[in-house]
């Protein structure tokens, strides 16, 4: 009974997680962006530096009406924000966030596990945009598709170049055998992942599937209520996920200066909000790529730079044995 | 289907359980979902539909896999044949007009053919499967036997010929692809030129 017990705990703790990792990088973000432009952002919502702003915004969307447009496929139109969501709660349950067995669920082969699953969560934008109906939401589908097919691939080697690293394709295993000199080694590679990762949540720089100045809001044009938040919310969900496992792949996790045996966890925590605030940082700071600069960068420089990461990280791994 | 009921007698006498188990029920019902799944995807008349049972196939024989304890196969399936090819075919059919809705002019006269080609290959495949692996059996309660381990020492040691040959293979299905897609200079004026 205390297995059954033991599993419930863990998955009831990746689901709280879940819920409240996104909404404070949101509220992060409010912030951030607001003092990087010299203003204050929320205040009123809650009292305290409006703390309460995402939770009173929960609220607006819950009240909206629900709109499905006449000429949508009424189904395929529903069910995406769902698609579009739970994959990213999939792959938290296979994040590990400190030494030992503080992981939800040990996989052997967590990382083409969460790569797999991460790549689903694209399907939801791409049945949103052709499901509703509505060009600007196709074009949004289609640069979403044309996006993740060129991104796809540098994230994948990158990642497997710590995996041929560490010799094991388990999350967990790659933590263990991480060491310090593993950042400088990796280093081409953890650009290329983070950056393709960007790519794939469709954040700035990389936001032409959304480009609102250009086709409203892409495949979420059509999107209202509560349907539009579970859009939102999986973009910072996949926040969280793109920062946890760059940190887990490439910043070793739980490993830190000092305190890594009982607050192991804290570093892990604590790598992935610098990296979210980074990608906060570069929403701010960094104008929209145009689509074709887009494919080219992906294309002509990622790739040849994971491969390069992949042939160095053989000749070292060579060497040292 | 005499390979599955040689499996459930080996498996009852190795282990003295009751047969079939938990895990060879599941299996079966994944696989008529999967069966019934890919059935709709050929049939159904909305396009955009085809794709998305197609994905509902695909992740069911990813179930299979896992059920077979071929953790990296399954995921292997599903990152390439879900994450990439169904939002290939996706991404093509979004360049085309596929309607919302039925498309009545869906249709083939090659349906029968094609019935006949599917029924011949899958009995083919039932056949040759269930003949060579009658007396194997995976012992799902021991270690598991498809880690990722495991297959990538088959892989490289077993079966080193075959995998760079299919290797080879794709690299010269790539650069064909390259080739074909590539326009010549002479082209590119032609084609200028025509503009004018």
């Amino acid at each position: 009974m205390s297995d059954t017990l033991d599993v419930v705990l863990r998955l009831l703790a990746v689901f709280v997680v879940f819920l409240v990792l996104p909404l404070v990088i949101g509220q992060t973000e409010h912030k951030v962006m607001a003092h990087m432009q010299g203003r204050l952002g929320p205040m009123y919502a809650g009292g305290f530096h409006g703390w309460a702003q995402l939770v009173a915004d929960g609220v607006k969307f819950a009240q909206k009406e629900d709109i499905v447009p006449a000429g949508a496929d009424r189904r395929i139109f529903q069910m995406a924000p769902a698609v579009a969501l739970l994959p990213y709660l999939l792959v938290l349950v296979a994040i590990p966030i400190g030494p030992g067995n503080a992981v939800g669920q040990f996989l052997d082969a967590g990382i083409f596990f969460v790569l797999a699953v991460m790549g689903i969560g694209v399907l939801g934008s791409l049945m949103a945009g052709w499901a509703s109906a509505n060009k600007f939401s196709l074009l949004g589908g289609l640069r979403t598709a044309a996006q993740l097919m060129a991104y796809e691939l540098p994230m994948l080697l990158a990642a497997a170049s710590v995996a041929m690293a560490a010799g094991t394709v388990s999350l967990p295993g790659i933590v263990d055998a991480f060491h310090w000199w593993w950042v400088p080694w990796q280093i081409v590679g953890a650009l290329v992942f983070f950056t393709a990762g960007l790519a794939e949540l469709q954040r700035p720089p990389f936001d032409m599937p959304v480009a609102d100045s250009e086709i409203i809001f892409g495949a979420y044009t059509e999107y209202t209520g509560l349907r539009f938040a579970l859009f939102l919310l999986s973009e910072y969900a996949g926040i969280v996920v793109l920062c946890g496992l760059t940190t887990v792949l490439f910043l070793g996790g739980w490993h830190g200066p000092f305190g890594a045996d009982g607050l192991g966890w804290l570093w892990t925590l604590l790598k992935t909000a610098v990296l979210a605030f980074v990608v906060i940082w570069l929403r701010v700071t960094y104008p929209r790529l145009r689509e074709d600069q887009l494919q080219k960068l992906a294309w002509t420089a990622l790739i040849p730079l994971a491969l390069a990461q992949i042939a160095l990280t053989g000749v070292v791994k060579v060497v040292i044995q | 289907m005499t390979g599955t009921g040689t499996h459930d007698v080996l498996a009852a006498q190795a282990h003295g359980f009751l047969s079939p188990t938990g895990v060879e029920i599941v299996f079966l019902l994944v696989g008529v979902v999967t069966l019934g799944a890919a059935i709709v995807t050929v049939t159904t008349r909305q396009l955009v539909h085809a794709a998305l049972w197609l994905v509902v196939a695909l992740g069911g024989i990813a179930v299979e896999y896992l059920l077979l304890t071929a953790e990296f196969i399954a995921w292997v399936q599903v990152l390439i044949y879900v994450g990439s090819v169904v939002v290939l075919l996706l991404f093509g059919l979004m360049l085309t007009k596929a309607p919302i809705g039925r498309s009545p002019d869906a249709d083939s006269a090659n349906r029968p053919a094609a019935l006949a080609v599917a029924v011949a290959a899958a009995a083919a495949l039932v056949w040759v499967v269930a003949d060579a692996f009658r007396t194997t059996w995976i012992d799902l309660r021991g270690a598991p036997q498809g880690t990722t381990k495991v297959s990538g020492e088959i892989l490289f040691r077993h079966w080193v010929l075959p995998f760079e040959a299919l290797s080879v293979l794709l690299l010269a299905a790539l650069v064909g692809a390259i080739v074909l897609s590539r326009r010549t200079e002479r082209e590119n004026t032609e084609r200028k030129n025509g503009a004018r």
